[in-house]
């Protein structure tokens, strides 16, 4: 065992850190970037700036075909320029789901001509997608979507409505999952488009929430005309390309979320509890330990990801406990630092309570890390099922035309 | 980055697997269990023959010098099949004691007779109820002869040597070694009969001091590093208990359909499953830690203790969940586990002592 890079992946990295020393600012001291609100105008101004430099310098989208501006690199390298770009304040937050789920799609099922013409001001940070999936009716359920789409002579004609759309109103583009025959069971009547997100009838709608926070959106379709030159993949096969945008996912490396347990250790150390330090009491430091305990753990998964990239294999299973344990971790955490502070633990002035805030915050914010990208029961499932090799749980609606589906108790 | 162990030593585990997946099956571990034996000899006698007692013992010392890494392959499956064998007291206390301490002439003298399994060693520390501490160390050594009380002593009963952590003439700690024939023994009975436990009662016993050994330091340096050793048994027990509730999960049909298709009993596995991968995890840095003699053993020791402990604990409980009544009874595995799980989250200490000594580190390291 050892922790070195070889020697391709250690030319990449002085080359990452060159870059990054030039061109970003070191992060500063330990306060986190608070996050409730979404981006204003001059956020995306940042966000795309930041996004032309990378790419004209070669750091962006790694393992892309070179024609489309990448340098077909192992996806280690990317995983080595992520952990590079951490010890560094860059403006992040507009183009991870436009570069890591939407173009890669595109890039499997779209037509030469529209590569050429979408995949490069993507890279360049010129233009911003979005990823519209889930329904009021689907969201761990995702084939049980019902936004239909119509043929109309050479265009298909949307109705309906996507919720839960990070970024939508900053995006220029979309990729999209609708219902085209009713009759047939839930995934087999899905099909896939892409669209342009400033067509007629698309109406793009807010979400306050409960963190106070407007990240994501309602996106309603009153009579959304898209061409059918737009269509991915086949009539009907709309299941088997989300599943390509999914696959995609999973590979991405989340930030860790604060706060974590340095977080906690470093409030523990000023906070008093019963007249001491509280990092003396013999329960806080049980917490701090397991908590601990299950950082490393997970900072030694990945270490065991990477190097199975490194070797150029698929990572195992293994890879898919992160955002299952950093969830309730930082849910858990950010309620006991709170429970330290005691009544003061309610005010959230980040020029008054301890870490700027930070606890008080991931409270809020939190709760939605357990459910989006897959919820904690859907990843339980999953590693259930595909890792561990337990049946599949029994369908209520397998093999029953859609239309056909119970919907309610009506 | 390469953390993962190397394809020899992969081998030597797929090996090892095969070996006590036949020779030390379920029945063999119940012998003990049922007191007919007190280990399983005929299969202590294969190990050394195969040189895994010696596996981290350099060669000049009779070993078969696969490093610390090839030690801890073996220890996985080792916990795997609840080996019935005093394999942690001789390998990973005596003889690392012995390696880590002892003067040139003792490593000579007492390394090659442990490596071949001549000779079991064992590690006397507890004296009764409590958690390591140097407070809880009464034992004495005047004019080179030991006295005092320690308990329980894993493999005392059939060990030939222990290693004895007791105060010298001066009142400080050192470790000594004691040859065991002659001194008296209380075998105990322990929720794991499946491992051999006594009260060791000294009396005058001659002690030879281990090298220069001083103070408590010595005795945690040999706790750090034995819990990582320790920490592959836990993984191998957990996957083990996994594997065993995941096949039930899916044989065992109600109300019509296999219970591993209740979102239940999968979200319960899934659970056990991402406990096993931290501990994993944990234990390989530890396992990378011990073969690079790397300067943060302690805290990865402390961090693998707490991490596999509760990995070990939570899947042999939830295996016999998983099974229902059957898996109370007498006659499935289930409990083999379960009991074992107990002896390992207790020996070297339980949580309570390494999740304190875990946020000492973290502090000093603060502070540093």
């Amino acid at each position: 065992m050892d922790f070195n890079d070889t020697a391709e992946e250690a030319a990449f990295r002085a080359e990452a850190r060159a870059f990054l020393t030039a061109n970003a600012e070191p992060k500063a001291g330990s306060r986190p970037t608070l996050r409730l609100s979404g981006l204003d105008a001059a956020g995306v101004a940042r966000c795309k700036a930041w996004q032309a430099k990378k790419a004209a310098a070669g750091m962006a989208g790694l393992t892309w075909p070179k024609k489309f501006g990448g340098r077909e690199a192992s996806p280690i390298l990317q995983v080595i320029y992520n952990q590079e770009e951490e010890a560094f304040s860059v403006p992040r937050g507009l183009f991870e789901i436009g570069l890591g789920m939407c173009i890669p799609t595109m890039m499997a099922y779209a037509k030469p001509e529209q590569l050429e013409r979408y995949v490069g001001p993507a890279l360049r940070g010129e233009e911003v997608w979005c990823q519209l999936f889930s329904e009021p009716a689907g969201g761990s359920d995702l084939a049980a979507l019902r936004t239909r789409a119509e043929r109309d002579g050479d265009d298909w004609v949307i109705n309906g409505q996507k919720i839960w759309t990070s970024g939508a109103h900053l995006s220029d583009f979309g990729i999209v999952v609708v219902r085209t025959d009713p009759n047939v069971p839930k995934h087999e009547g899905l099909t896939f488009f892409f669209l342009d997100m400033k067509s007629p009838g698309v109406d793009i709608r807010p979400i306050h929430q409960m963190s106070g926070a407007r990240h994501f959106n309602e996106v309603f379709f009153t009579d959304v005309r898209v061409p059918d030159s737009q269509r991915l993949g086949g009539v009907g096969q709309g299941w088997k390309v989300s599943l390509t945008t999914l696959m995609n996912e999973r590979l991405a490396v989340g930030e860790v979320p604060r706060p974590e347990v340095d977080d906690l250790v470093a409030l523990s150390r000023t906070v008093v509890l019963d007249g001491e330090p509280a990092i003396l009491n013999a329960a806080v430091r049980e917490r701090i330990a397991e908590w601990y305990a299950r950082s490393q753990g997970l900072k030694f998964t990945r270490f065991r990801t990477m190097t199975a990239l490194s070797r150029g294999e698929t990572p195992g299973p293994e890879n898919s406990i992160a955002k299952l344990v950093n969830a309730s971790k930082q849910q858990d955490i950010a309620r006991f630092g709170l429970d330290l502070m005691g009544q003061a633990g309610l005010a959230i002035d980040d020029d008054l309570v301890e870490a700027h805030a930070m606890f008080q915050s991931a409270l809020l914010s939190s709760p939605s890390l357990r459910i989006a990208g897959g919820s904690d029961e859907i990843l339980r499932n999953i590693i259930a099922e595909r890792v561990l090799g337990l049946p599949p749980d029994i369908r209520a609606d397998k093999g029953m035309p859609f239309n056909k589906v119970p919907t309610g108790r009506r | 980055m390469n953390f993962d162990f190397s394809d020899d030593l992969k081998q030597l585990r797929d090996q090892a697997r095969r070996f006590l997946a036949e020779q030390c099956a379920p029945a063999v571990v119940r012998r003990s269990l049922d007191g007919q034996e007190t280990f399983a000899a005929g299969l202590w006698r294969e190990m050394a023959d195969m040189g895994w007692i010696g596996a981290a013992i350099p060669e000049e010392y009779g070993g078969a010098g696969l490093g610390y890494e090839g030690l801890c392959v073996l220890a996985e499956e080792i916990g795997r099949a609840v080996a019935p064998v005093p394999f942690s007291s001789t390998a990973y206390l005596a003889a690392e004691a012995i390696l880590l301490a002892g003067t040139e002439a003792q490593k000579k003298e007492f390394l090659p007779r442990l490596a071949d399994g001549s000779l079991i060693g064992c590690f006397a520390l507890a004296e009764g109820t409590g958690n390591p501490d140097p407070r809880n160390v009464k034992a004495r050594v005047a004019g080179g002869r030991l006295s005092g009380t320690k308990w329980p002593v894993a493999d005392g009963g059939i060990a030939q040597i222990a290693v004895v952590a007791a105060r010298d003439e001066a009142g400080d700690i050192a470790l000594f070694l004691v040859e065991l024939a002659g001194v008296a023994k209380r075998t105990l009975t322990t929720l794991d009969p499946s491992r051999d436990h006594v009260r060791l009662d000294l009396d005058g016993a001659k002690a030879e001091r281990l090298g220069a050994a001083a103070g408590w330091s010595a005795v945690q340096t040999v706790l750090d590093r034995a819990a990582i050793l320790l920490a592959f048994e836990q993984v191998g027990g957990a996957d083990a208990c996994l594997r065993m509730a995941c096949e039930y999960a899916n044989e065992r049909y109600a109300f019509g359909r296999p219970i591993g298709s209740f979102q239940a009993i999968k979200h319960k596995l899934a659970d056990m499953y991402v406990a096993l991968e931290l501990a994993r995890s944990n234990a390989y840095y530890g396992a990378w830690a011990l073969s690079a003699d790397a300067a943060d053993i302690p805290l990865a020791a402390a961090t693998l203790r707490v991490s596999a402990t509760e990995a070990f604990q939570l899947a042999s409980k939830e295996n016999i969940q998983t099974h229902g009544g059957i898996g109370f009874t007498w006659a499935v595995d289930c409990h083999l586990f379960y009991r074992r799980s107990a002896n390992l989250a207790l020996a070297l200490g339980g949580p309570p002592f390494w999740k304190n000594r875990l946020v000492d580190l973290l502090e000093s390291r603060n502070a540093a």
